[in-house]
């Protein structure tokens, strides 16, 4: 559905240039829901911009279902934007119209009849689940709520791919977890090629089937979730999959070094590792962080141990929790 | 200057003017300020969105020296004092009313003097819409047009009326000064009675008046404004 090839942008500031990316290539399958992660200032948002061609790619090419947008004309990639909407961080509704007429916005602008557009904005809301709110403004609503009426505005011209540009990222993590929700729910409903662009691995955990991992305007890994959740393989990557909660400052106060470990949940859940390993080979790790997960629905344990250095310790360590079935570990440098 | 103002003799006289003149003058000047305004920003509202929207990084790019030249216009427009002003458009009053005197031919200096000020006015307010809610507006395929029509001048509503009340108490104040050049009402009654006849009371009272003008258009605007406003939650 979405290709993107060699994209590279590069930006012209008073000092200098700034590289957002380099020589990007993406494929996004027709109906996946694809996650580009990156921490700020890795180009994720510029990325997603190129898609629609909000920002023009300096080179490369991008093709979305099958049409080259970057040499489009004006009128062609209006038309063509119609196809791929977008959901922002910041809702970007209009805040002097109501939910109704928001969500009629872009049916007016490819020129629906006023009692069509109304007819089937009324259904969108309905199906976001804010059918009472029809005649609320923005300001009256939750940011929840808001993210709501802007995905049902999103879908009024019958898209057939929808960017989410940190559309959770302004909200709470139960209210983030119900917006996730809903875009799954439309992605299985519809078949609309979503792609999500976050700086929390947690989203991407909750509803990608793949992902790219972008840094410094490049691509440094690609693959299923669940592959790259189990045995990342860049720096950036190993960053991004530790369990959430981790603090930083915890983290430098450590002495020996530190292994991950992730685990099928489901399989492994029964056997107390750590307990176990302590008795086994006398080797006595601590717990600096753990969590379970649910990618593609599968459970899946994550945890960060700290192991002692001295006497080989750290090496028994590793080769012991590497010799359970469905368990791996790998040591996590800083 | 203020000796015998209120003399039994200036009193009368006050009486009969208010009553005589005072309505029709009352008429004259807010005649001419809502067609004033009325006219300017009707020129003025289009040249403040095209400042905004023309802009390199603006919804529809102008070429860089229209916009300047627009800069320069509206810059040298608002630096000329509006009496002077008066005295140079006589030949466009001549043109367009068929005389340079009088109420109507005042319209013509406040228009002129006005636009530029409402232009600038409006750049402000257009300034003022969230920049990412037009490129929502763009990442759904809205013409340059419909942005400017349908997303940026709805969503400026109350600034742009807050704006215009700005604009029009401020001509209120200059169709006063226009009663040099003949143009009626409550400026033109300060000036014959009060500078040219040292009838003080008289320039007193259309003072008066023109503050409680001046007052009411605040009010009606301010009010306007808030209740425009779908961001304040109600």
């Amino acid at each position: 559905m979405i290709e993107l090839n060699h994209l590279s942008k590069t930006f012209y500031v008073s000092d200098g240039t700034v590289e957002a990316l380099r020589d990007i290539t993406l494929h996004i399958e027709d109906g996946d829901i694809y996650g580009i992660i990156g921490m700020s200032g890795a180009g994720k948002s510029t990325l997603v911009r190129c898609i629609n061609m909000l920002e023009r790619p300096t080179s490369g090419q991008v093709i979305v279902d099958g049409k080259e947008m970057d040499t489009m004309s004006a009128a062609e990639l209006r038309e063509a934007r119609r196809s791929i909407t977008m959901i922002f961080q910041g809702f970007n509704l209009l805040m002097q119209r109501n939910c109704l007429q928001n969500v009629c916005f872009p049916m007016e602008l490819a020129g629906l009849k006023k009692s069509e557009a109304r007819q089937r904005a009324m259904e969108l809301l309905e199906l976001v689940g804010l059918p009472d709110k029809a005649k609320a403004y923005p300001a009256q609503l939750s940011g929840g709520q808001q993210q709501r009426v802007a995905i049902a505005r999103a879908l009024a011209s019958n898209p057939k791919v929808l960017l989410c540009d940190e559309a959770t990222s302004a909200l709470d993590p139960n209210t983030t977890h119900a917006i996730l929700s809903l875009i799954q729910e439309i992605n299985q409903k519809l078949g609309i090629t979503v792609v999500v662009i976050t700086h929390q691995m947690s989203v991407v955990e909750d509803i990608c089937n793949h992902v790219a991992i972008l840094d410094g305007g490049i691509v440094v890994e690609e693959g299923p979730v669940s592959e790259v959740f189990s045995s990342p393989q860049s720096a950036a990557a190993k960053k991004l999959v530790f369990p959430s909660g981790v603090d930083e400052t915890l983290l430098s106060q450590t002495e020996g070094r530190r292994i991950r470990l992730v685990f099928n949940g489901a399989q492994v859940t029964g056997a107390p590792i750590i307990a176990k390993m302590a008795v086994d080979i006398g080797v006595l790790a601590n717990i600096i962080a753990a969590s379970t997960r649910t990618i593609e629905a599968q459970a899946y344990g994550n945890m960060l141990l700290d192991v002692p250095t001295e006497d080989g310790q750290f090496e028994r360590a590793l080769a012991y929790l590497r010799a359970i079935p469905n368990v791996i570990a790998e040591e996590v440098e800083d | 200057m203020f000796d015998g103002l209120f003399s039994s003799e200036s009193l009368q006289e006050a009486l009969r003017i208010l009553q005589e003149e005072i309505p029709f003058a009352i008429w004259e000047t807010f005649y001419v300020t809502v067609l004033s305004t009325a006219f300017a920003i009707v020129i003025g509202l289009p040249l403040g969105v095209l400042l905004v929207v023309g802009e390199k990084n603006g919804v529809r790019p102008l070429p860089a020296w229209l916009l300047k030249a627009l800069n320069v216009i509206i810059n040298l427009l608002r630096s000329i004092p509006f009496l002077i002003l008066m005295i140079m458009v006589f030949p466009l009053s001549r043109l367009i009313i068929g005389t340079t005197v009088g109420t109507n031919a005042s319209i013509v200096p406040l228009v002129v003097a006005a636009f530029p000020f409402i232009a600038r006015l409006v750049e402000g307010s257009m300034r003022e819409v969230n920049p990412n809610v037009v490129e929502a507006a763009q990442s759904m395929g809205a013409t340059p047009f419909q942005i400017i029509w349908k997303v940026m001048i709805p969503e400026s509503i109350p600034s742009l009326i807050s704006n215009a009340t700005v604009a029009i108490t401020t001509i209120l104040g200059y169709s006063a000064m226009s009663g040099i050049i003949g143009g009626g009402g409550l400026g033109k009654i300060a000036i014959d009675y009060g500078y040219y006849r040292y009838k003080y009371l008289i320039m007193v009272l259309a003072v008066i008046l023109l503050i409680l003008l001046v007052q009411v258009f605040q009010s009606i605007g301010t009010h306007l404004s808030i209740k425009s406003d779908k961001r304040l939650k109600k």
